[in-house]
């Protein structure tokens, strides 16, 4: 079992979803998240004086798969969520030991 | 302002009377639009206070006013000018019965009691985020009583047949419709003499203190600019030719000054910003404030939009000089109240209310000296007597709050309260009402003295 995290640009997140849906993912974890990474962040004014502003808001979003469907899912995620400019985000899969399903007891694969 | 009108044919006039009460009431939505156009301000750690200043201040300085302020400021002179007798219209007391005035007095007590509250808590946009409450709420009693009172004393007390007034409005005559020294400088002057005294918030010029919510900002200018009329055009103290006037002026100016702000803004940073537009708005205010009997509605345009202007360069002066004068009360209010009252000395014209012609158009330059020295005079009074004040309150009970606890958040500390919670899962659950179980002894809560 993997677990796919990715962080990704807050407008694309809807598509992402559909695309998934569409492959044939049940469920997932979305959270809004900030950071930054090449893109770095934005400047504000406010009454003259300029401030950094460092952080990006972004999506993260969190599904568990099954090994064999990891790559799929992916790649559903990069060609969707991809608009080819700085700040796109990131996709990385970890593997996981255990998962249990907290209404049935359920573990592992019958839990995804 | 114009004196209490004496003698009319009806006593009182239901119509000035009608108009002066609704306009009190204006003066006081002033009061909330600031508490909204402040708070919306701070970081939202410390908007509770903020807000809470202002509020805190409108309790405190009405109080003051009803039992000594309004002798202070408009009782009989004690001499020279400077006082009021403390003690004639105690509680307000004496007034209670119908006089021979077209507006009753006491109602006129109450108007004035109003712009006393709106002046201190203008001061509180000087010291956000760091000052202990019972300290604040004991300076601006102070205050009220040694500087709002004799300086409202000197520029809004009109001799009156036996009545003898204060020094500006009567020896000199200086011009000020509604308060551009009283209010405006006033505020602004005392508020730097705190700022100074409290020393700048942790991480000023450092930290990113960005406004958490413009929102509540551009709501609190909108109720600023609409509770101004009561304002200005209240101090005509009549419904009449000069009460609308004024009403124009005070249309005009604010329009002018958001304009004048924001194109200093698009030209120097690149952008018409959302608080330039309210800032604008309220310098504009601001000036015509003193000026707006003085002026033709193209005078206030004029006046509105070089305040809007030369405000949006005075607010970058705190980083120059260092003090943290954290809402610009300085480089609005007292910036603006310069600009506002010596104004009049340049551009009044004859044809308004006060009927007095500026250097600009052929009067010479006799208002101007005149403008100067009232500026002058409450400039450094309101400084150096705010700035006495704030060390005694320093001194004698402490003003500022912990370090750590202005970092984690003034709100939690000083009325353990949060503004906002829009989590779910904030982990609050009752551990009994004070009224019945106690007070639980939450880890912030035996940390602070408020």
């Amino acid at each position: 079992m993997k677990l796919i995290t990715a962080v990704i640009k807050p407008h694309k997140w809807e598509d992402v979803r559909e695309a998934l849906e569409t492959f044939g993912v049940t469920g997932m974890t979305v959270s809004e998240v900030s950071g930054y990474g090449r893109q770095k962040g934005h400047t504000e004014v406010y009454r003259g004086a300029e401030y950094d502003i460092a952080l990006v808001p972004k999506v993260r979003i969190e599904i568990v798969t099954e090994d064999d469907d990891a790559e799929d899912v992916v790649g559903i995620i990069v060609k969707t969520a991809q608009t080819g400019r700085i700040g796109d985000g990131k996709v990385w899969v970890s593997g996981i030991e255990t998962v249990v399903r907290v209404r049935t007891g359920d573990r592992d694969e019958a839990a995804i | 302002m114009t004196a209490l009108p004496a003698f009319a044919a009806t006593v009182p006039d239901s119509g000035d009377t009608a108009w002066l009460l609704a306009a009190s009431a204006l003066v006081l939505l002033m009061a909330p639009g600031l508490a909204l156009f402040y708070g919306g301000m701070v970081r939202s750690k410390s908007v509770l206070n903020m807000i809470m200043m202002t509020f805190g201040a409108l309790a405190v300085i009405v109080i003051v006013w009803v039992l000594v302020g309004y002798s202070l400021a408009f009782g009989d002179d004690l001499g020279a000018g400077l006082l009021g007798d403390p003690f004639q219209h105690f509680g307000l007391s004496d007034l209670m019965a119908a006089g021979d005035s077209a507006v009753p007095t006491i109602l006129f007590a109450v108007f004035q009691g109003l712009f006393c509250v709106i002046t201190g808590a203008l001061i509180s946009g000087a010291i956000a985020d760091r000052a202990r409450f019972g300290a604040w709420l004991v300076y601006v009693a102070v205050w009220t009583v040694v500087v709002y009172a004799p300086v409202a004393h000197w520029i809004f007390d009109f001799s009156a047949g036996e009545h003898v007034g204060g020094w500006m409005a009567n020896r000199v005559g200086v011009l000020d419709f509604a308060g551009g020294t009283a209010v405006e400088i006033c505020s602004g002057a005392s508020a730097l003499a705190l700022a100074i005294v409290l020393g700048p918030r942790l991480g000023f010029g450092r930290d990113a203190m960005r406004p958490h919510n413009l929102t509540l900002v551009m709501l609190g200018a909108g109720l600023l600019w609409f509770g101004w009329f009561g304002f200005n055009a209240g101090s005509a103290l009549g419904a009449n030719q000069s009460a609308a006037v004024v009403f124009a002026a005070t249309l005009v100016a604010g329009a002018a000054g958001t304009l004048g702000w924001l194109s200093v803004e698009r030209l120097r940073d690149g952008h018409a910003t959302s608080l330039g537009a309210a800032s604008g708005m309220v310098a504009g205010l601001v000036a015509i404030t003193p000026s707006c009997g003085s002026l033709s509605p193209i005078g206030a345009i004029v006046m509105g939009a070089v305040a809007g202007g030369i405000c949006a360069w005075a607010v970058g002066l705190k980083y120059t000089f260092g003090y943290d004068d954290s809402l610009d009360v300085v480089g609005v209010h007292m910036v603006g109240g310069i600009v506002g009252t010596l104004g009049i000395g340049l551009i009044a014209t004859a044809a308004a209310p006060t009927g007095v012609d500026g250097l600009l158009y052929g009067g010479g330059a006799d208002q101007l000296g005149k403008q100067t020295i009232g500026v002058g005079a409450v400039l450094v009074y309101s400084f150096v007597i705010s700035g006495i004040i704030g060390l005694i309150v320093d001194k004698a009970m402490g003003f500022r709050i912990d370090g750590e606890h202005e970092v984690s958040g003034i709100d939690l500390i000083v009325h353990a309260e949060t503004a906002y919670d829009l989590h779910a899962t904030a982990g609050a659950r009752s551990s009994g009402s004070g009224l019945f179980g106690g007070l639980h002894s939450g880890d912030h809560r035996d940390e602070e003295d408020e």
